[in-house]
């Protein structure tokens, strides 16, 4: 029959392409070419659709602006609680940049989520981006531009590697990029000698955050020039729009005459190369790199990208919700940590936000579908 | 002609099923009205239908899928309380065999005759493979059948798992001195296998029938059914046309049992292409997957329509001509550009200037978790793609315009396009695909799952699409290709066999094209 007819549809763990029925089968094939319709359908039905669909609009407007609200009651609370600490220009500042690396981090995982695949590789291309800039220059005494150009290349071939055998061999992302991970870890332990390398050539350091704007180290507006560009790219271009297409259903996308594989490869090296962007950016922050630099920025990553995609577009992975994401959660962290609270706060921050954020869009598409059907 | 009840007045014993007058509504549709059936032990009993005549319903009311609203049930000459409670099956002696099978691929043989066993887990925890294998090849064995326990069932061959398939379903019933009174029931078992292996299974059903079981065996293909089955009864519209003796009836008979009345004298086809149009679109020698060697020339402003039976390949060829299925080999040429079939990608055929509306539409046709006017734009995105940005309020106005010229109901653009009802779906698709002004419009099912009223508008967008170009039609659905249609190709066994045309396209004659029963030489236009 059509050439979806095939085995693979069982190796389709999780389809991260509708972060609202996370775990469901979005992209699941089903082998026959005719799908039997709910019967008994008359265009009748549909008749009155203009009264559900006003109540969903203002309704989906609240769900879209609950975390940015969340986020402003957060700040308030804390502020109240916390005025010398917490409500200071200087807090907001080191919040916005210390954390731009991992909204840079989020902003190339959203990229193979929309796509419909996992990337796990993110934190350790960080890794291996920062090391790579760090031995390069520090212990090779090559130029830091040449030394980001080869971190930036790094990036692009992982990222190949992984979309090659994700998308050509048809291994499922989520363990093809688990491996490269690991994989990588261990060679960032190898060539770095388990030591951390500083030193690194200061002229980076001054372009990420000694220059400040408005008292902002340039790191955070780097951040938001990422941002920029990829919600130019998925609102304003067929690309962003096929992106989407080809992760929630990969047979329409290639029926409808999409380069599928091409698309998938592509995202995956984007978020890899951007990974290795936030990699140059840890570097320019701290002067160093070691070998386990950028491996805690994974869960967060994931953590921001789910929680960011039910806000502004819920149900939709988007970038000015990752960036929300991952500052209502650090808002909170430092808050809690400056209110005494210790560092276990971070993970339980962390780790309970992706779960929250993944049942929350749950619960949502429950009552979506319910009232689609 | 030996239409009804002759076999019951022979001597044979209490029949081993008999079901009278079962009758079943589906929202005002009778699916099955008043259908007898009596089946004899140790006899193989035919029965045959169109699509959609009852024989599934039927079945699954045996099966206790369904609650049949009326009729009566006996087994071995005991009343049975319809409907049957869920497994109660089992214990009348029933076995099941779907077309699907119902083997897991990637384990072995052994793995999957013993799946049920292993699943029930009385042998609590430990399960001897070898053992398990010793068991399964005397199994084979006692059946005659050569097939190795330990391969794995995505590498033995398609017949081969057939017959494993009802090995397990016969087996299932429990390992019994004797098998009489139990009924193994096949629907449609042969209907993906290569014709010259058939007789394989035959040989299985025969051995399993010495054995003292019956067997009932659904299918729509008259020549199988006159080789192995003893009576057949035929299934028209949900009720009962007839039982015969299968030796005493012809294949005429047959067919007027199935399609109700007499064949049509046959016509000359040769007449088929329209004369004096210029070809759009010309095929040659497309074989792979069920297709052999299909070949026709397609003539601007034409309907051609596609139709077969299950497993004849006749819904093949727009998937083949629109490069969705790999690996189909052959030629093509449309409107002087010429292609390969085996190069084709959905990309490549676009730009040559088709377009293809897929059955399933849920899966291949839509993505449900989008809006309206988003699925709808998919095929004219670079075309809003203006001065570096998407122009979102061109493409919305394209949606809501395609909305209502194509009758979407609601209008409403933004809402998921799963929301919506079969037809409108099927309206939008339409949309999708009729704004790129296709030459040649590939559809599948256009009509499936749609209300009346759609089904009558898709009639139209189909006639008006094709005033700028071309449209084959590949549908089971005998009734709208004699709508729409103006020429229609019949497929058998993957190969296109004959062509009928103009006044010549009725339902009925399409159905008994499709059965095989005249056999025209194809009007080859090359």
């Amino acid at each position: 029959m059509t050439a979806t007819q095939g085995d693979d549809a069982g190796t389709t763990v999780a389809s991260p392409a509708e972060p609202d029925a996370a775990g469901g089968a979005t992209s699941g094939e089903t082998s026959g070419k005719t799908s039997s319709e709910t019967s008994g359908r008359t265009s009748g039905e549909t008749g009155g659709g203009a009264g559900p669909r006003s109540r969903r609009r203002s309704s989906g407007r609240l769900e879209a602006l609950a975390l940015p609200i969340t986020w402003l009651v957060v700040i308030v609370v804390f502020s109240v609680a916390e005025t010398d600490t917490f409500f200071t220009g200087a807090n907001a500042s080191s919040i916005l940049a210390s954390q731009a690396v991992l909204v840079v981090v989020t902003l190339g995982l959203i990229v193979p989520l929309i796509a419909g695949d996992f990337d796990l590789s993110v934190g350790s291309v960080v890794g291996m981006s920062a090391l790579t800039i760090a031995i390069l220059n520090v212990q090779h005494h090559w130029p830091v531009g040449v030394a980001i150009v080869v971190a930036l290349a790094v990036g692009v071939v992982v990222g190949l590697v992984n979309g090659a055998l994700t998308v050509l061999l048809g291994i499922d992302s989520l363990i093809v990029t688990l491996g490269m991970s690991t994989l990588l870890s261990g060679v960032a332990l190898w060539v770095s000698d388990a030591n951390t390398i500083t030193g690194v050539s200061q002229s980076l350091i001054d372009i990420v955050i000694t220059y400040r704007l408005a008292g902002i180290p340039m790191e955070f507006y780097y951040a938001v020039i990422l941002a920029l560009i990829l919600w130019y790219v998925f609102q304003f271009t067929p690309l962003g729009q096929r992106l989407l297409v080809a992760g929630r259903n990969r047979e329409v996308a290639r029926l409808s005459g999409m380069r599928v594989a091409t698309l998938r490869i592509g995202a995956m090296v984007t978020s890899s190369f951007v990974a290795a962007v936030g990699g140059v950016l840890i570097v320019g922050t701290s002067g160093s790199a070691g070998p386990t630099t950028g491996v805690d920025l994974l869960l967060p990553a994931f953590a921001a990208a789910f929680l960011g995609s039910t806000t502004i577009k819920p149900g939709r992975f988007n970038p000015w919700g990752t960036v929300i994401a991952v500052y209502f959660l650090v808002t909170g962290i430092t808050g809690l940590q400056l209110l005494g609270l210790a560092s276990f706060v971070q993970n339980l921050f962390y780790g309970g936000a992706l779960i929250l954020a993944v049942s929350f869009s749950q619960i949502v598409r429950r009552r979506q579908l319910k009232r689609g059907n | 002609m030996p239409q009804t009840d002759a076999p019951r007045t022979d001597v044979r014993p209490t029949p081993l099923v008999r079901i009278n007058g079962l009758t079943k509504i589906f929202g005002g549709q009778r699916a099955l009205d008043g259908v007898d059936l009596t089946i004899m032990p140790g006899e193989i009993h035919g029965l045959l239908g169109e699509n959609g005549s009852g024989k599934s319903t039927l079945i699954k009311v045996l099966s206790g899928f369904h609650e049949p609203d009326e009729g009566t049930l006996e087994v071995s000459g005991v009343d049975v309380p319809l409907p049957l409670a869920p497994g109660q099956y089992r214990r009348l002696g029933f076995e099941f065999v779907h077309q699907d099978l119902g083997l897991v691929p990637s384990l072995s043989v052994t793995e999957n005759l013993y799946l049920g066993e292993i699943a029930q887990a009385r042998r609590s925890v430990l399960f001897s493979w070898r053992a398990a294998r010793a068991r399964a090849r005397q199994t084979f064995e006692r059946y005659g059948i050569d097939l190795d326990p330990s391969a794995s069932v995505d590498e033995i061959r398609p017949v081969e798992r057939a017959m494993l398939a009802i090995v397990r379903a016969v087996e299932s019933l429990g390992g019994k001195e004797s098998r009489d009174g139990d009924l193994l029931i096949l629907d449609e078992p042969t209907v993906f296998l290569p014709e010259q292996e058939v007789g394989l299974l035959f040989s299985l059903m025969r051995r399993i029938r010495a054995d003292g079981s019956s067997v009932l065996f659904v299918s729509h293909d008259l020549d199988e059914v006159r080789e192995i089955t003893d009576r057949v009864t035929v299934l028209r519209d949900g009720r009962t046309s007839g039982t015969v003796d299968t030796a005493s009836a012809s294949s005429r008979d047959l067919v007027k049992m199935i399609i109700g009345h007499d064949l049509a004298d046959h016509v000359s086809d040769v007449a088929a292409a329209p004369t004096g149009k210029r070809v759009v679109l010309s095929v040659r020698g497309l074989t792979g997957g069920y297709l052999t060697d299909v070949g026709f020339d397609l003539h601007e402003g034409e309907v051609l329509g596609f139709a077969g039976l299950m497993g004849s390949g006749y819904e093949d060829v727009v998937y083949a001509l629109f490069g969705a299925d790999p690996g189909t080999s052959g030629s093509l040429a449309l409107d002087g550009r010429t292609a390969e079939a085996s190069a084709l990608s959905p990309r490549r055929a676009m730009s040559l200037g088709m377009a293809l509306v897929p059955g399933d539409r849920k899966n291949h046709g839509s993505v449900a978790t989008l809006s309206m006017a988003e699925n709808i734009n998919l095929t004219v995105l670079d075309r809003h793609f203006l001065g570096g940005r998407l122009r979102k309020g061109r493409l919305r106005a394209n949606a809501q315009q395609l909305i209502s010229e194509f009758d979407v109901r609601p209008a409403l653009p933004d809402l998921d396009y799963g929301s919506f009802s079969g037809g409108n779906q099927q309206k939008a698709l339409m949309a999708k695909w009729q704004q790129i002004r296709p030459k040649v419009l590939l559809l599948h099912e256009p009509t499936q799952g749609v209300d009346v009223g759609a089904r009558q508008q898709i009639f139209d967008m189909i006639r008006r699409s094709t005033a700028t170009g071309a449209t084959i039609c590949a549908s089971s659905d005998f009734e709208q290709l004699e709508a729409i249609c103006d020429r229609v190709g019949i497929f058998v066994r993957g190969r296109l066999v004959t062509f009928v045309s103009g006044a010549d396209i009725t339902k009925a004659r399409i159905a008994d094209l499709c059965h095989g029963q005249t056999s025209a030489s194809v009007p080859h236009t090359s």
